[in-house]
């Protein structure tokens, strides 16, 4: 039935899709036609090997290594059966494990290598080894960092809390060290930061990591900017900025989101209609368009830090409806259970069966998306300050900061150590929604573990 | 057929009816509020009767919901008007040759097409192929590095990745070029190459989506007692997935596609400003920053629009592929 | 029975399932032997792992379940050390399997004779063409209606029943030596099961298969097979021929078992006429939105009587229990309350109205808020009707835990999570007592529970009405259940009352002819019931087949 279906369906979207292209002079289908050209023949495959962005990437010297590979999978798996009289673990291996075994080996022995011989050529200028040497001793450290800190948590605090990191895996272990670590940043900025946000000194453009020779200075560790405001400051005052304004915006969204969706839930009927289909629409435009519409609206009206509350208010309640939806899925499972059904036919209030029958039930999701939504919210100011839209100045954050140095990533071939520069806020901003997401996906697995 | 008729003929009319709404949601969150754009226009030093004659030219004077219609009678015959800043232009400099807004976004939309589709075409197998294999292999080693790895690079901004991709392909490594200035008259091959750096970051950021979600279908689908029976049939273990789990995986896959180039439209923003690239995206943002309201009201409608389509199609797709629907009792 | 092979040799099976990253026992140890064409039930309560060893005698483990000790012997072939290409060429093939649940067991994107090909032509054994033809005749065999088109159709086109035998059809489909049914018929109505069941023994029985058929339910055990082994908890228990094992059971928990069987409350005299009751359905209609349920239902309940609703799935039992607590306001009709009108709608009624009326649940789990401890939730409408508060209360709620017999001090700062399914259920008896009400209505109560729990919560139940003069309205599908505790039977179908009456007179005949298929349809632990019953109404007189003739 679906074939006599798609085909009058299929043609009508195509009629329509045409017209608009002729009518609008846009080009979709030009667009569409040249890409389609490109993977779907085979002489669209070897055009793409010859292409310049293959051949600048050595698609060819790649291609070998992967045939290399799978015939490396394939000798290990026959080897492994001949040498163990065919066990059970090689014998039912498919050739896809065999493979996935050798491509990390491989791997691992590349890592391996490459780290070895980065020191010997460290001491010269340019280090083209610098991040990948920094990527390395950061994820050494990361480690480290959550090995110890479930080891502190085994140690101390009661009972409760000792099981509770037993069985914690170690990226919730790291997740929760660093937003701990994150939250004591925020709050006791002034007392870490050695100077304030705006404070602008003497000297502009120091080197980070390098000594005085070269353009550095011990007293900058990170470097000042291109005003000579100091970096390691305006990171520390980024978290207080940055991180607080999205707490804020997060728990607003939450306040709104969870009381439309509760009530929707629990009275059903005309008001749930009219709330879902107003969420509807608000949802039917992508939450980051949406957002820089408001402010492009808000922007008339306010400056400097009222533009910062206006965003604040326009995120929260673009959020708001995510977390709507969410709050009355939640609500509604819970509502159709019979231990509500029993506290209705006993005469209960609603104000009752919201606040002691259906909010103790909702905790533990409410809880992981909370920590979800921060992320979303988080990184949506973030792109808006990336963008010069978001949290205005006089106010030192993270994403204005990417946007302000980001030129200089362009250091990197002689000096690596200058574009680490918009690396260290853009990373901070990625390493607390990592954390958060790590948190978050060991609450999920856990909560839906004990359903089962 | 009947009830799957209508079934889609009432999706499409609440799709449509939904980009009706979200056209005036668009227009009235810029149109209701105070604020003299013509005298934005012309600076303060503009005299009276030019901000009068302005006014009285792109029709502030008349009420909202003239406004409004007129607005869209003129979209849905093709002329989105004038932007703000071709106005100033000619108020300024005294030039009569207004280019209109569809001329100029044109050949914007065309990039971001084509920077979406080149996207779409590297991360939709890519992350169904490692989507399906997580799934297939889940608890092993594989399937938890490759968590730890979607969960990183969905939490990292945009720009975050772009900038490590930018200093490890472009900078040191030299193999690509960190601007992506795309021109109208590049060759296919050296278009793709342009384009692949802005191509690559948003892969990196939809794989990761787009793969979690296809282990959580694929995984649901498996746990189904029908695969259980066919593996108790003796069935190959390729058979299985190929006969039995595929035609199954079809509505969600759909979904999981379309939900993530529905997207693709936001992340297409912050990466073309990242890389400078000539798509509609940063025409956007300019848009917003300059406060050019013809001009942030069309490029809005037409986010809002792919973003409605795609949702529409996924759903439409989803109820023809249901075997219950498709063959009614 | 020695002179015949052996087909299966299970030996010191042992299972372990995983649950937080470690490793327990599930199955201890356990052996079995069956031979060639011989029926092997496999019985016991949910969680003596029966199913588990279903599966791991074909050599196939669930995920998160693995075979840690022992050895599975199929026909000379080992497989527990057999490679899962081995494997694979005996599945489908020489074993086969038949799921508790057909209608989510077949794939819905495919027909029903496609699923059913696949595994011959897969295999080898027949060709396309072949197999289809086989198919149609064993649908025909199996007593499917149509079955020449019924092949042709997808899952979601045929009923579970038909799906069910459909299913069995597609496991004989290359003539095993050995099949696994699994629960077949527990999710099927009684005059459904009965039909499949026939139908099972049937084929079984013609084509001289062996099988191992797993179940909960005695009574259909002893009509399917010729041993019978007993679970419990991942241990065997023991094992004999069904006769032996039905008449002379040796171990206690067997014993046990048989004896559930045996409680039955004695009739309680008629009640005068004229007497007022305490609830009475008057000339219920009903309906959800357009699609009408309810057709002019009328009874009464007594003071300190039992009345049970009793019904097939979407008879209307729990809807009319709806309408009695107002949750469905009636389209038409009214309900009593000792002589005087109730307000339809439960929001309309007075909080002494609605105390007067309790309801127990069929799933304890849901029934009680998983975030509250006992003494909260049954100190709630202690709280809420009477209006003790402290110590006052706290006292109240060991004198209602003291009557469902748990120990107060024990039990009363525990939350749900931490009890078993039989206190949960007595968790909910006591919340409904606190209300101190004069009726209560038990809505599939035992059906979630194992036979010996349910057999406690029925007497507690009884207890109960004793001392305290309660009504109790019992919605149930279970006959042994409304035998056991009933005064009075309301026989529902499709809405309809279709009769009513005193429990005794009710078992004794003549009977209307639904309520007497109904009756018939219930197994009984006499191995020969089966044949009987065949013998003396034909095939065709039982089951769907005979609720078809009477509409």
């Amino acid at each position: 039935m679906s074939r006599d279906m798609a085909l009058p369906f299929g043609a009508a979207v195509a009629l329509v899709v045409v017209l608009l292209d002729r009518a609008l002079g846009l080009g979709i289908l030009s667009a569409l036609l040249t890409l389609l050209q490109l993977v779907m023949t085979p002489v669209g495959w070897v055009v793409a090997l010859a292409t310049p962005a293959a051949a600048a990437l050595g698609a060819w010297k790649w291609l070998v290594y992967l045939l290399l590979v799978i015939a490396g999978g394939y000798g290990f798996r026959a080897a492994g059966q001949a040498m163990t009289g065919n066990a059970p673990f090689y014998r039912d291996m498919t050739l896809a494990v065999a493979v996935g075994y050798v491509f990390a080996a491989v791997v691992a022995i590349a890592v391996a290598y490459t780290y070895s011989i980065s020191f010997s050529t460290a001491g010269g200028m340019p280090d083209s080894y610098f991040f990948f040497r920094l990527a390395i001793h950061g994820l050494a450290a990361a480690v480290v960092a959550a090995i110890l800190f479930r080891q502190l948590g085994m140690w101390i605090g009661t009972p409760g809390s000792r099981k509770l990191f037993r069985q914690m895996p170690g990226t919730a272990a790291f997740g929760i060290f660093i937003i701990l670590c994150y939250a004591i940043a925020a709050i006791f900025a002034a007392w870490i930061a050695p100077y304030g946000q705006e404070e602008v000194l003497a000297k502009a453009n120091i080197i980070p990591l390098v000594s005085a020779e070269m353009g550095g200075d011990p007293g900058f560790p990170l470097g000042t900017d291109q005003i000579g405001r100091d970096i390691y400051s305006r990171l520390i005052y980024g978290a207080q900025n940055t991180v607080g304004i999205a707490f804020v915006t997060t728990i607003l969204a939450f306040f709104l989101g969870v009381t439309g969706g509760f009530l929707a839930a629990v009275l059903q009927g005309w008001t749930d209609q009219v709330l879902s289909r107003l969420v509807d629409v608000l949802m039917a435009i992508p939450a980051l368009i949406f957002s820089l519409l408001l402010i492009t609206a808000a922007a008339s009206l306010f400056k400097g830090s009222s533009l910062t509350v206006a965003m604040i208010v326009i995120i929260a309640v673009i959020d708001s409806t995510r977390v709507f939806r969410l709050a009355r899925a939640v609500g509604m499972n819970i509502v159709v259970m019979d231990y509500i059904e029993a506290a209705k036919l006993r005469g209960e209030r609603m104000s009752y069966l919201i606040f002691r029958e259906v909010l103790p039930n909702a905790y533990a999701p409410l809880l992981a998306e909370f920590g979800l939504r921060f992320c979303f919210v988080f990184l949506t100011i973030a792109a808006l300050s990336f963008l010069g839209l978001g949290i205005q100045p006089p106010l030192a954050d993270w994403g204005t900061m990417v946007k302000d140095l980001g030129q200089f990533v362009n250091y990197a071939a002689f000096l690596p150590q200058y574009a680490m520069l918009p690396l260290l806020p853009a990373g901070a901003i990625a390493l607390l929604t990592v954390a958060v997401n790590f948190v978050v996906d060991w609450m999920l697995h856990r909560s839906s573990g004990l359903k089962e | 057929m009947n009830s799957v008729l209508r079934i889609l003929v009432q999706r499409i009319g609440l799709g449509i009816l939904t980009l009706f709404i979200v056209s005036i949601v668009i227009f009235g969150s810029v149109n209701l509020l105070p604020g003299d754009f013509a005298q934005a226009i012309l600076g303060q030093g503009a005299t009276d009767e030019a901000v009068a004659a302005i006014r009285e030219q792109i029709g502030l004077t008349k009420p909202f919901w003239v406004r409004y219609f007129d607005w869209l009678g003129a979209l849905v015959t093709g002329d989105l008007g004038v932007s703000y800043s071709q106005l100033m232009f000619a108020a300024n400099m005294g030039g009569d040759q207004l280019i209109p807004i569809t001329t100029q976004i044109a050949p914007r939309f065309y990039n971001t097409m084509f920077l979406a589709g080149l996207t779409a075409m590297i991360a939709v197998p890519f992350s169904l192929f490692l989507g399906v294999l997580a799934a297939l292999y889940r608890g092993s080693v594989f399937d938890r590095g490759a968590n730890i790895f979607t969960l990183s690079s969905i939490s990292s901004p945009e720009f975050f990745l772009a900038y490590i991709l930018i200093l490890f392909l472009a900078v040191q490594g030299q193999w690509l070029p960190s601007l992506a200035s795309v021109k109208p008259d590049m060759p296919l091959g050296e278009r793709v190459y342009t384009t692949l750096l802005p191509a690559l970051t948003l892969t990196l950021v939809v794989t990761a989506h787009m793969m979690r979600m296809t282990r959580a279908a694929i995984i649901n689908l498996l746990a189904s007692p029908y695969i259980e029976m066919a593996r108790l049939k003796g069935i190959s273990p390729m058979r299985v997935v190929v006969k039995h789990a595929l035609p199954n995986a079809l509505a969600p896959i759909i979904n999981v596609i379309a939900l993530n180039l529905a997207y693709l439209i936001t992340g297409v923003v912050v990466v073309e400003v990242v890389f400078a690239y000539p798509g509609i995206g940063n025409l956007f943002v300019d848009a917003v920053r300059t406060r050019d309201i013809p001009m942030v009201q069309i490029c809005c409608l037409i986010f809002a629009a792919a973003y409605i389509l795609l949702n529409l199609t996924a759903d439409v797709l989803s109820i023809l592929s249901n075997p219950r629907l498709r063959h009614p009792k | 029975m020695t002179d015949r092979d052996v087909l299966l040799e299970v030996r010191g099976l042992k299972l372990e399932g995983r649950s937080d990253e470690t490793w327990t026992p599930i199955v201890n140890g356990v052996d079995l032997t069956l031979h060639k064409g011989e029926v092997l039930g496999l019985i016991g309560e949910s969680g003596a792992g029966k199913s588990t060893v279903g599966l791991a005698s074909m050599g196939f483990c669930r995920d998160g379940v693995r075979i840690a000790g022992g050895s599975v012997n199929f026909d000379g072939i080992d497989l527990v050390n057999a490679s899962a290409a081995t494997k694979r060429s005996l599945l489908g093939k020489r074993i086969a399997y038949v799921a508790q649940s057909a209608a989510a067991s077949f794939n819905p994107a495919h027909k029903l004779i496609d699923q059913h090909t696949e595994a011959p032509v897969q295999h080898g054994v027949k060709s396309r063409a072949e197999s289809e033809k086989d198919a149609i005749e064993l649908y025909r065999k199996l007593r499917l209606p149509n079955p020449e088109e019924i092949g042709f159709r997808y899952p979601h086109q045929v009923s579970g029943g038909q799906l069910q035998r459909a299913m069995t059809a597609m496991a004989m489909s290359c003539r095993p030596d050995l099949i696994i049914f699994d629960e077949p018929t527990t999710a099927l109505d009684v005059t459904t099961q009965i039909e499949v069941l026939a139908s099972i023994r049937d084929i079984v029985d013609q084509f001289d298969t062996a099988a191992i058929y797993i179940t909960h339910d005695l009574a259909v055990v002893a009509q399917m097979a010729d041993r019978i082994k007993v679970l419990l908890k991942g241990d065997e228990v023991e094992e004999a021929d069904t006769r032996t094992m039905l008449s002379a059971p040796k171990e206690d928990y067997t014993k046990s078992l048989w004896a559930v069987r045996s409680f039955q409350r004695p009739q309680k005299p008629a009640v005068q006429t004229g007497a007022t009751s305490v609830i009475a359905v008057k000339n219920v209609t009903a309906a959800y939105g357009k699609t009408p349920v309810l057709f002019d239902v009328s009874f009464d309940i007594h003071e300190g009587r039992t009345v049970a609703v009793v019904g097939e799935s979407g008879s209307g039992k729990s809807t009319t229990a709806r309408c009695i607590t107002g949750l469905l306001p009636p389209r038409e009709g009214h309900i009593e309350f000792e002589g005087t009108a109730l307000p339809l709608d439960y929001r309309k009624r007075s909080k002494d109205q609605l105390r007067q009326a309790q309801m127990i649940y069929q799933m304890a789990d849901t029934a009680l808020n998983p975030r509250k401890t006992i003494g909260e939730l049954i100190g709630r409408p202690v709280e809420f009707y009477l209006g003790l508060r402290g110590r006052e209360k706290r006292k109240r709620v060991e004198e209602l835990l003291e009557q469902i017999e748990l120990e107060p001090s024990q039990y009363i700062n525990r939350l749900p999570s931490e009890l078993s399914g039989g206190q949960k259920q007595r968790i909910g008896i006591a919340r409904a007592l606190a209300a101190e009400p004069r009726f209560i209505i038990c809505d599939e109560v035992t059906s979630a529970l194992d036979q010996l729990v349910a057999e406690g919560i029925l007497k507690l139940l009884a207890k109960l009405q004793d001392e305290l003069r309660l009504s109790y309205m019992f919605i149930t599908h279970d006959l042994a259940t409304v035998r056991a505790i009933s005064d009075e039977v309301v026989v529902m179908k499709d809405g309809r009352v279709v009769e009513q009456g005193q429990k005794d007179d009710m078992f004794t005949p003549p009977h209307h002819p639904y309520t007497d298929l109904l009756l018939a349809s219930v197994p009984e632990m006499d191995p020969d019931w089966l044949t009987n019953l065949l013998a003396q109404r034909g095939a065709d007189n039982i089951g769907d087949a005979a609720v078809d003739k009477m509409t």
